[in-house]
């Protein structure tokens, strides 16, 4: 219990700050806005104007001689935002493994997930830490925004609080029952209360969700911010469902990438064989878990952006189109990278058995497809240009990559890639099996058969429908794209499992035998994950431009301009090498002491 | 005869980096350097991953290098490369950072975030909303909108096509003086991306009325604010779009 003391005690203090702050900045406080001030007007409209969104001058901000208040606020954000998915991802990885532990009575599983919830105890008292940090930060520098979100979701920021105390409750019997709910039905009850401690993180994050979505798409409110008094229609903004599934999937994604930088770092410290072979399969099993959750995560994001652009023309367009375009192509790059990485991962895996060799020529032709399907999602379509270039090409676009630049032309691009990630998987997982079923060549034939058909019908929903007909079948034809990617994956993966039934093993499987550079895959892989949350955070949250609550409240503050590109990305990237500085740190004090599994 | 992976490597970087600057020297329309540089991490990048997959290949790739470096026989060499690749370095940095007279690359963007409201035509328009109200002619009364899109090609050819083209390709009398060029709306990849309201927008509010977010945004388009009326604008911006083909980009539904 003492491990967790820190933690409480920062969850307790961020509750009492929020409660006291909510009291003081309660609606009964508003007594020098609107109409109530003049005295003139009658009860309903008083409560209307009490309601109101306030009109803020620069001088309503406190200023700070110590720290840029909006830079402040944005680390301390970030930094609460990547523990807090460190916190909700990690325990959704530990109860996926638990349950496959259990199903497969493989007790290395179990020994995983438990290596798992106690380094994500440090965690949890970094999380209560920085939002202590980021809460305090937020109501010292933007008050008047602050009591005005207050105003409308106070009933929310009690439920928060009530989710909060569950999440710690079922934390703490989580971690301190699974040596006595070992065997049998205890084993069961504890892997539901890791279940209610999941169901308890992911209700806080979409409470909070509704905190944030509400000021990029605010609702229950009238044209002059007033709350209508819906509180369920404020939480139920426009953005609140694909941006809930949209953080869901990444969280899994992310706990993926951690756990499995976990196990690479302890993989390059291991001085025994044995130690080697168990953190070579930790890595594994984080990374398939990390890139199984990767493969949606483009199509939530598709779906969130679509919404943001139904909602507002203007953002959608400062989004996709205008000042943050380019920061779309780093995000591009930085996916690029992690596809790469991940490819790059499996290959390295090849040499785990004998018979990983039969597939290594056929790594170079995946290759070549991952590297030209990055081409096309990285080419931006406003080019930046020399003044020369410029003049040659006659405008910003260019006359033959220029269709590369449009999203069906991503789309394509990123669905072949994840099918090309796919087939490496596919290989991997072959490799050290001899099938022995007959009809083995037709199975083979028919995954053949059903690759190429995903990819030409991919190419031509992307083709046809990206670029000859209007754009509301250009969107709507990402949905039969990735439906063609799920199913193809999902069919290839069905008759795999029928072929390969039974199958005999190539040589003895040598968990450990992995070269040391396979490990950094792993680490670029978390760095990518870490460094894309904070740009597409930023990128998101900074597409509200001069407006605390989209066209409702606006910020007056002298920092309501947004900053450059290589501003925001140094910012972001300061932020993630001192999170990642935290993480390592997190990875050493757990593994000084080794995992004590079964103590 | 096998060629060696140092030497693969080399060819395939050099390959791809002659055939990225291909369309420059043969066909004048260069890939700009921005967009090689990207490419060419990549492709580097993807080589050497492929390249160091297996321990066999990692070994075979590097082996060169290492024997360069320890092997005592090579020493004339060690020499030779230990003075020649600082040089080169050196060489490659002072290009890099001398900025010579030229004014550095711009991100110009081409379309820029509209305001959610702007003030046209003595009222207030919310952009968010904002329709083309000759479109619904375009169902049920067909003749009319062809008489809005005709009209609407008198006024393209009586104020815009001296320097968006006859074509509407962007490439009128005036476009070669101009910089940056006007914009085609022929092709796929500029109207047919945009709602009507945001290329009504445009029309009306021209060069001097782009926001600065987007900045650079510099512009010769003029405001036809004060010398086309609104039902004037709606017309061309009809023709724009039946010209080309395009069709305007629609909501996926009603903004609050």
């Amino acid at each position: 219990m003492r491990k967790r003391l820190p933690g409480l005690f920062g969850a307790v203090f961020l509750i009492l700050v929020v409660l006291v702050f909510s009291q003081t900045y309660a609606p009964s406080a508003f007594a020098d806005y609107g109409s109530r001030a003049t005295g003139v007007s009658t009860q309903a409209s008083a409560v209307e104007a009490d309601n109101a969104a306030p009109r803020l001058t620069k001088d309503d901000y406190p200023a700070s001689s110590i720290v840029r208040p909006r830079v402040a606020v944005w680390l301390a954000a970030q930094m609460h935002l990547w523990f807090a998915a460190f916190v909700l991802a990690v325990p959704i990885f530990v109860v996926v493994i638990e349950a496959i532990g259990i199903y497969r009575k493989d007790e290395r599983y179990d020994r995983m997930a438990y290596e798992f919830i106690r380094v994500s105890m440090t965690a949890y008292t970094l999380t209560a830490a920085t939002g202590v940090i980021f809460a305090v930060a937020l109501f010292a520098f933007y008050p008047h925004l602050m009591k005005y979100l207050l105003s409308i979701f106070k009933p929310t920021v009690a439920l928060y609080f009530i989710f909060l105390v569950l999440e710690n409750a079922a934390l703490i019997l989580y971690f301190r029952l699974w040596k006595r709910l070992r065997t049998g039905a205890g084993k069961i009850v504890h892997l539901c209360i890791g279940i209610a401690l999941n169901l308890a993180g992911t209700a806080i994050m979409f409470v909070a969700n509704a905190w944030v979505t509400f000021m990029m798409s605010p609702a229950g409110v009238d044209l002059k911010g007033a709350f209508q008094g819906d509180v369920w229609a404020a939480v139920h903004n426009n953005l609140w469902n694909p941006m809930n599934l949209h953080r869901f999937v990444a969280n899994i994604a992310y706990g993926g990438s951690i756990v499995g930088a976990y196990a690479a770092y302890r993989f390059l410290s291991s001085t025994t064989e044995e130690e080697k072979a168990h953190y070579d399969w930790m890595g594994y099993t984080a990374n398939l878990v990390s890139i199984g959750a990767l493969l949606p995560l483009p199509f939530a994001g598709y779906w969130l952006t679509a919404e943001i652009y139904a909602y507002s023309q203007q953002m959608g367009i400062t989004l996709m189109g205008g000042v943050f375009a380019w920061l779309f192509i780093i995000q591009a790059v930085i996916i690029g990278a992690l596809f790469l990485a991940a490819n790059y991962y499996l290959w390295c895996g090849l040499s785990r058995s004998e018979g990983g060799k039969r597939y290594t020529p056929y790594i170079k032709y995946i290759a070549f497809m991952v590297a030209v399907s990055f081409i096309v999602w990285f080419t931006p379509h406003t080019l930046i240009l020399k003044p020369w270039e410029a003049s040659a090409l006659g405008g910003q676009y260019h006359p033959y990559l220029g269709s590369l630049g449009l999203m069906p032309a991503k789309n394509t691009a990123v669905n072949i890639m994840l099918l090309f990630t796919f087939l490496s998987f596919l290989f991997y997982r072959r490799a050290n099996r001899v099938a022995v079923v007959s009809w083995a060549p037709y199975g083979k034939a028919a995954q053949t058969a059903i690759f190429a058909s995903a990819i030409v019908n991919i190419v031509f929903l992307g083709v046809y429908y990206g670029y000859f007909t209007n754009t509301v079948y250009k969107v709507a034809s990402s949905v039969p794209q990735v439906a063609t990617t799920l199913v193809a994956v999902i069919a290839c993966l069905t008759i795999e499992a029928f072929i390969y039934k039974g199958a005999k093993e190539a040589g003895p499987y040598r968990w450990g035998r992995m070269p040391e550079r396979s490990q950094y895959a792993i680490f670029l892989i978390t760095v990518s994950f870490t460094w894309l949350m904070g740009l597409m955070g930023y990128v998101r949250a900074a597409i509200r431009q001069h407006w605390h609550v989209f066209s409702v409240m606006r910020d007056a503050s002298p920092d309501a301009f947004t900053p450059t590109i290589g501003y925001a990305a140094n910012v972001v990237s300061i932020g993630t090498i001192i999170f990642m500085a935290l993480v390592v740190f997190i990875f050493w004090l757990s593994g000084r002491k080794g995992a004590d599994y079964g103590e | 005869m096998r060629i060696a992976k140092l030497a693969q490597f080399i060819i395939v970087v050099a390959v791809v980096y002659a055939l990225l600057k291909a369309p420059g020297v043969f066909l004048g329309k260069p890939i700009p350097e921005s967009l090689i540089f990207m490419y060419m991490v990549l492709v580097v990048a993807t080589v050497l991953l492929v390249m160091t997959s297996t321990d066999e290949s990692a070994e075979e790739l590097f082996r060169p290098i290492r024997a360069l470096v320890e092997d005592p026989k090579k020493a004339f060499a060690r020499k030779i490369v230990f003075v020649i690749a600082p040089i080169v370095a050196g060489y490659i940095a002072y290009g890099l950072s001398s900025k010579g007279m030229e004014p550095p690359a711009e991100l110009r963007s081409i379309h820029p975030a509209p305001p959610s409201k702007m003030t046209a035509y003595g009222k207030r328009i919310d952009m968010d909303t904002l329709e083309n109200p000759l479109r619904a002619t375009e169902t049920g009364e067909k003749e009319v909108f062809n008489a809005y899109v005709a009209d609407g090609a008198g006024i393209y050819f009586k104020n815009c096509v001296f320097c968006h083209g006859g074509k509407l390709d962007g490439r009128g009398h005036y476009a070669r003086a101009l910089t940056p060029k006007p914009l085609p709306f022929k092709g796929r990849d500029t109207i047919a991306q945009l709602s009507e309201s945001y290329v009504f927008w445009r029309v009306v509010k021209g060069g001097p009325g782009l926001p600065s977010e987007g900045g650079p945004a510099d512009s010769s388009m003029p405001a036809w604010e004060d010398k086309l009326t609104e039902e004037e604008v709606w017309k061309v911006v009809l023709f724009l779009y039946d010209f080309t083909g395009n069709r305007p980009r629609e909501r996926a539904r009603e903004g609050k």
